[in-house]
């Protein structure tokens, strides 16, 4: 993997920036309020490469790691935008890359990088189930040589605008295996192929965030495309779920940076009082304390993502980063709209915009209750509560 | 067609600038390819694909210069030099640099040189025009519109506000201005391209020059910044007692009329 020179990470930020430039506010607030996906900028995205950037050179990426995309992702939020349109594309591919065969690769990671065929789609959480991940009732019986899959799935977002999907299901029933992380594999599904057997359902939700509910009704995946090996899907998923708690980390102190961008101007512009807003404490203490904390954030976020471009283990500082980016940055948020007052509420100032995007981040892909449980219990070894 | 670029790394006139005993403070400054040489390059990018060829930025400067050198790179330039002058030149002006530029290219064959129109930061738009007396060649300065036929050039130049229309042969160096065209800005492609790309760099000595033969024909007497802008002022009452005033500020107060 190639590694970045600060001068050269400087210069994929300042691209990146001027990207965004071309949408601005306005755009992310059309694309919200008509609950509309914002292909134009993923377009863009994609033909000037950033969304390829973790895929290898040799299958027509950039073959940079977590630091470079890291901050890609970033500065989409710092800018106002919503990254979560097109964050899968760049890391959903991990699983074929770091499980998959090499047949598998030379299949898909080309035109994952082109754009020819979008992965962003990745199927883990099920209504019953929720955080309880070993507990989903999705299941796929091998039939001769295609699996055939049953079952539905909760919060699959983009569905709609992928063409594949990286799927986790039941490959032997939970009681018939020893450890309950066992039996469950990890595919992926061609949703254009199979669209007659699929049902997507999209969930009015209080972001854009274009998310679904699936059901599957005897989906058909041939055996090529089961990624690495059958029953060991939950330990595979795990490595990308570092990823993932990475970039979410990212992203999220992409917005809390925006947070305290404009907090800031506005608290020096706005004068009530006679005086700008910003000078009283009660308005300027919580944009710095927020600062504070997102500057802290930062620092594990970074740590994370150099480990896991060392190849170490970093599920412990991957999932800190997230909650700590995450709680940081909705201090940020709220600090933002008690500089904002009335104007907070209103949509032309977008900071309502970024307050519910921003809310997400807590909540997924992984609960932050769930990271202090497994901080306390994996990291700390305490006691286990469930 | 062989094209040359000429760059120039300034400080960014957009953020703020903090002077002390009489320089720049190159400490809080932001750094930047001049805004008007990115035209240059963006333009020296469309001729190649056009056209064919390759691309050297050259920029007279000290390490860090680099890294607009690699910017350059990344938006799709195929080489580039960088002369250091670090060590040697202490004090320099638009003789210096044009000195060093006219060495630069003796032994190169060119087709086509690029330059911007004024460098925002000391803005005497005089390298292009010397650089092209020296060499012997055309100059078109502040252009608009470039198209190359064979060994002609048609160009359209702005001055002041209208549009002069020019025909000029092969070799030539034009100075660029808005409205040229919209520079790019690396893709991730580019950049990571922009590693592999080559950058030489050149001192005074491998240029066959001595200090002496660059040494400054201006000196420099004092540097500072415009005074601060003060608040405005708004007229009221009648219009005729509003022009009445407004005559009597610009004749008694700003001193204009
Ligand atoms: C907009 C959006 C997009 C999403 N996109 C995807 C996607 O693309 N793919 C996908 O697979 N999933 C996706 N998700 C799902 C997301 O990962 C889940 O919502 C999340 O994992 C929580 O599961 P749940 O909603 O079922 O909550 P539950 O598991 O029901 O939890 C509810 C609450 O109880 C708490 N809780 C549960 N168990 C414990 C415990 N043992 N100790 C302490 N507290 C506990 C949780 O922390 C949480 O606060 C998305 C969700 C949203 C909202
Ligand atoms: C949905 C909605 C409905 C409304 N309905 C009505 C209505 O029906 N009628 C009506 O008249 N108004 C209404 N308002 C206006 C509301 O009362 C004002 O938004 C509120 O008084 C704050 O004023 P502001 O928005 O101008 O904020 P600003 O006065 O600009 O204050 C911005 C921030 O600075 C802080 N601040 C300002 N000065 C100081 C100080 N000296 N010390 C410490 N902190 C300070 C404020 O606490 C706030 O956090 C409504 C607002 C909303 C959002």
């Amino acid at each position: 993997m190639a590694k970045s020179t600060s001068e050269e990470l400087d210069l994929i930020r300042s691209s990146v920036r001027s990207l965004c430039e071309k949408f601005p506010e306005s755009y992310w607030r059309e694309t919200d309020e008509n609950k509309a996906y914002p292909e134009e900028f993923i377009q863009a995205l994609t033909d000037e490469g950033w969304l390829s950037v973790l895929i290898p050179e040799e299958y027509g990426g950039a073959g940079l790691g977590m630091v470079e995309a890291g901050a890609i992702l970033e500065e989409i939020n710092r800018s106002g935008g919503n990254a979560g349109a097109g964050h899968a594309q760049m890391y959903t591919m991990g699983a074929i890359l770091r499980h998959g065969s090499e047949n598998q690769k030379q299949r898909y990671l080309p035109k994952i990088a082109s754009g020819e065929l979008r992965l962003q789609a990745f199927g883990i959480t099920e209504p019953t189930a929720g955080s309880d991940t070993t507990s989903i009732e999705t299941t796929a019986e091998l039939k001769g040589d295609r699996y055939i899959v049953n079952g539905q799935k909760i919060w699959t977002s983009r569905a709609e605008y992928s063409d594949l999907m990286l799927l986790l299901a039941r490959t032997t029933p939970k009681d018939q295996v020893k450890k309950k992380t066992d039996g469950l594999s990890l595919f992926i599904l061609d949703m254009q192929d199979q669209k007659d057997n699929i049902t997507i359902r999209p969930i009015d939700t209080m972001i854009n965030h274009a998310t679904t509910e699936v059901f599957f009704e005897n989906v058909e995946i041939p055996v090529e495309n089961l990624v690495g090996v059958e029953g060991k899907g939950f330990k595979q998923v795990l490595s990308g779920m570092n990823a993932e708690r990475i970039l979410i980390s990212s992203e999220s102190i992409g917005d809390g940076l925006y947070f305290v961008d404009k907090s800031v101007q506005y608290a020096n512009e706005r004068e009530v009082f006679n005086r700008p807003i910003g000078q009283n404490q009660g308005v300027q203490f919580p944009i710095a304390e927020s600062y504070m904390d997102i500057e802290a954030a930062k620092l594990m976020r970074n740590k994370a993502a150099e480990m896991f471009d060392e190849g170490e283990n970093c599920g412990a500082e991957a999932n800190m980063a997230k909650y700590l980016a995450s709680e940081a940055t909705w201090k940020a948020a709220n600090a933002a709209m008690t500089t904002y007052g009335g104007y907070g509420f209103a949509t032309e100032y977008n900071i309502e915009r970024k307050f519910r995007e921003a809310r997400l981040f807590i909540v997924a892909p992984i609960t932050n209750n769930l990271v202090v449980s497994y901080v306390g219990q994996h990291v700390l070894g305490l006691p286990r509560s469930f | 067609m062989n094209i040359y670029v000429l760059m120039k790394r300034t400080f960014d006139t957009e953020e703020k600038i903090v002077i002390e005993d009489g320089r720049i403070d190159e400490e809080g400054a932001e750094f930047i390819i001049n805004p008007y040489d990115e035209y240059a390059i963006e333009e020296a990018i469309q001729l190649r694909d056009e056209h064919g060829g390759e691309i050297t930025v050259v920029t007279i400067g000290g390490e860090d210069a680099e890294k607009q050198l690699r910017t350059a790179l990344a938006m799709g330039a195929d080489k580039s030099v960088l002369i250091n002058v670090e060590d040697d030149v202490e004090e320099s002006d638009q003789f210096t640099t044009v000195k060093i530029l006219e060495a630069f290219f003796e032994d190169k064959e060119y087709d086509m040189i690029l330059a911007g129109n004024v460098a925002i930061d000391q803005a005497s738009g005089q390298i292009g025009p010397r650089l092209a007396e020296s060499l012997d060649i055309p100059c078109v300065t502040t252009i608009t519109n470039l198209e190359v036929d064979g060994d002609k050039a048609k160009i359209e130049r702005d001055v002041e506000g209208d549009v002069e229309k020019i025909e000029v042969s092969t070799p030539v160096l034009v100075t660029c201005q808005q409205g040229l065209n919209e520079p790019r800005y690396p893709s991730l492609p580019g950049i990571m391209k922009a590693k592999k790309k080559p950058l030489e760099e050149l001192e005074l000595d491998d240029l066959d020059l001595d200090e002496d033969d660059v040494e400054p024909k201006t000196k420099t007497i004092d540097v500072f910044l415009p005074p601060e802008k003060e608040a405005g002022k708004i007229l009221e009452g009648e219009i005729d007692d509003q022009v009445n005033e407004l005559v009597g500020l610009l004749r008694n107060e700003a001193k204009v009329i």
